[in-house]
């Protein structure tokens, strides 16, 4: 693809990406209203929510490796994905709390502090908060450096993420290890992440000289 | 206001189950130039049911609810598999071996045991340890009869439970990942297995059990968690010791030989004190309703545990 776009064609990109990010969401929770999500529509709808959080998540983790190996830079849509997993996984919450609990409080409580996979769960949920909160140019030129720092919050907010996932059901699934592997690879390859970058520079001072 | 309204389809001109069932086996027969064969799949077929008194007095599950909302491992890790991939499963002929300390072992035919146990519809709450429940019409005898025409010996504590293991009709026990051991086993105490609420099932709402369902026998214990109605038994054992149970050899620490309904027992992942209502309410109305001891039926089992610390034997 080109790299040069219009601004104007860039922001409709980035428009277009979260209209087709939130369709999902909006399809089945229409396929609950028609009572088209089978025997159990709220947990269907409340499990949809979240693994689209975990594949936001895992979109919004690959654009750093994708850049680095040159392969796509997708920088500009970061926010809007990383926000994506954010709305995903309120969504989530809020069909858990309202629909499924029916906003009886004293058994999300109990939930969220008696039961590890609800507790790491509402943790990962609390760490996107103030991402999302930041997640505008007045606040990266506000935050500066602090802004990169504070947006590390990601990794930690992954892989809860990826621990809630695998505790939710009674024996994992192919999807679920699926899903579970890659968040490992792309929080692994953070690690790695110096040592890529400095063979990178190496290769490009060999190839000026 | 709405352009268009899809047309709506009454109940009326959608085609039972059993009959396009009926056709493709038609079909199917015909495609492969048979000529009507003697031992032709049974395929929801209508039961002979005579009313008990064992019922509760609850909305039954719907039965398009109870037939595609199903944990059934053996044919997949989600709520729909059982329904979508049993097609495969040939639940006739079949037998059940019943054997270990008894007077008479025997190896009866599911014809057999329809014939010598009279079969009852029994509405029974079934409580899934995932907090879920519903309320089913089984069809069934008594797992009491069954015992007691095979005459359990003095030293016989227990009974065991296996069920079937066939591959290439049950697409979850093939391929690379396996969610649990195969076969799939249970375990009762003998007080437990001759409880008179304890029911081979062979049908629900009147017709033979569908594949996804246990076909085409299975145990209903109604004051236990799901997971112990082990389905397709092939084999039943007499025995001196607890036997091994799956989801017990699978997690020990969340699942425990007895598994009775508790509310004041949680497991590590749900809280037992309430239940979903499957099939009632719809999309914002699902009723969550308490979840009683024993799944309700404390007043005719609770004295099978008198004396026991059910904290500790979960």
């Amino acid at each position: 693809m080109a790299a040069k776009l219009s601004p104007k064609m860039q922001s409709a990109l980035i428009w277009g990406l979260y209209a087709l990010g939130l369709f999902p969401a909006l399809w089945t929770f229409w396929l609950g209203v028609q009572n088209q999500l089978g025997a159990d529509p709220v947990k269907a709808f409340e499990h949809t929510l979240g693994v689209w959080t975990i594949r936001f998540l895992v979109l919004t983790l690959l654009v750093t490796p994708l850049r680095d190996f040159n392969l796509f830079n997708g920088l500009r849509y970061r926010r809007a994905l990383g926000l994506l997993a954010f709305y995903y996984a309120v969504m989530h919450f809020l069909t858990y709390a309202v629909l499924d609990q029916t906003l009886a409080l004293n058994a999300i409580v109990a939930d969220v502090l008696k039961r590890p996979f609800i507790t790491f769960g509402m943790l990962g949920l609390t760490l996107l908060i103030p991402l999302a909160v930041t997640s505008n140019s007045w606040s990266i030129k506000r935050l500066g450096s602090r802004w990169n720092l504070l947006h590390k919050l990601i990794y930690p907010a992954a892989a809860l993420a990826a621990l809630h996932y695998s505790m939710a059901t009674k024996v994992l699934g192919t999807q679920q290890m699926l899903y579970i592997a890659l968040l490992i690879l792309l929080l692994a390859y953070r690690i790695l992440r110096p040592q890529v970058l400095q063979a990178k520079k190496a290769r490009r001072l060999q190839g000026a000289r | 206001m709405p352009l268009y309204k899809a047309p709506r389809i009454p109940s009326s001109e959608i085609t039972p189950r059993s009959f396009y069932l009926k056709r493709r086996e038609l079909l199917g027969l015909a495609a492969g130039g048979l000529v009507a064969a003697s031992a032709s799949p049974v395929l929801a077929s209508p039961l002979a049911a005579k009313a008990s008194a064992y019922k509760v007095d609850e909305e039954l599950t719907p039965k398009e609810s109870v037939t595609t909302y199903n944990n059934f491992y053996e044919f997949g890790l989600g709520k729909d598999d059982p329904a979508a991939k049993s097609g495969a499963f040939k639940p006739t002929p079949w037998t059940v071996e019943v054997g270990g300390m008894v007077a008479k072992p025997k190896t009866f035919g599911l014809e057999d045991l329809m014939k010598t146990f009279p079969i009852e519809e029994r509405i029974y709450r079934m409580r899934c340890v995932e907090a879920w429940s519903m309320v089913i019409p089984w069809d069934g005898f008594p797992l009491a009869a069954l015992l007691n025409a095979v005459e359990p010996t003095s030293e016989a504590k227990y009974v065991a439970f296996e069920s079937v293991v066939r591959p290439e009709e049950m697409p979850g026990q093939s391929g690379v990942f396996q969610s649990l051991p195969w076969p799939y086993v249970e375990g009762l105490r003998l007080d437990e297995a001759m409880h008179p609420l304890t029911l081979l099932a062979v049908g629900l709402y009147g017709e033979t059990l569908p594949n996804q369902n246990g076909a085409p026998i299975r145990l209903v214990v109604p004051w236990k968690y799901g997971f112990k109605g082990i389905k397709s038994i092939v084999k039943i054992t007499l025995t001196d010791k607890q036997p091994p149970s799956t989801w017990n050899i699978a997690n020990p620490s969340e699942y425990g030989f007895y598994s009775n309904v508790n509310p004041a027992v949680d497991h590590p992942r749900w809280s037992q004190a309430t239940e979903r209502r499957i099939g009632t309410g719809g999309f914002f109305g699902t009723a969550r309703v308490d979840t009683l001891p024993f799944n309700g039926y404390a007043n005719e089992v609770a004295d099978l545990y008198k004396g026991m610390d059910l904290k500790v034997n979960f």
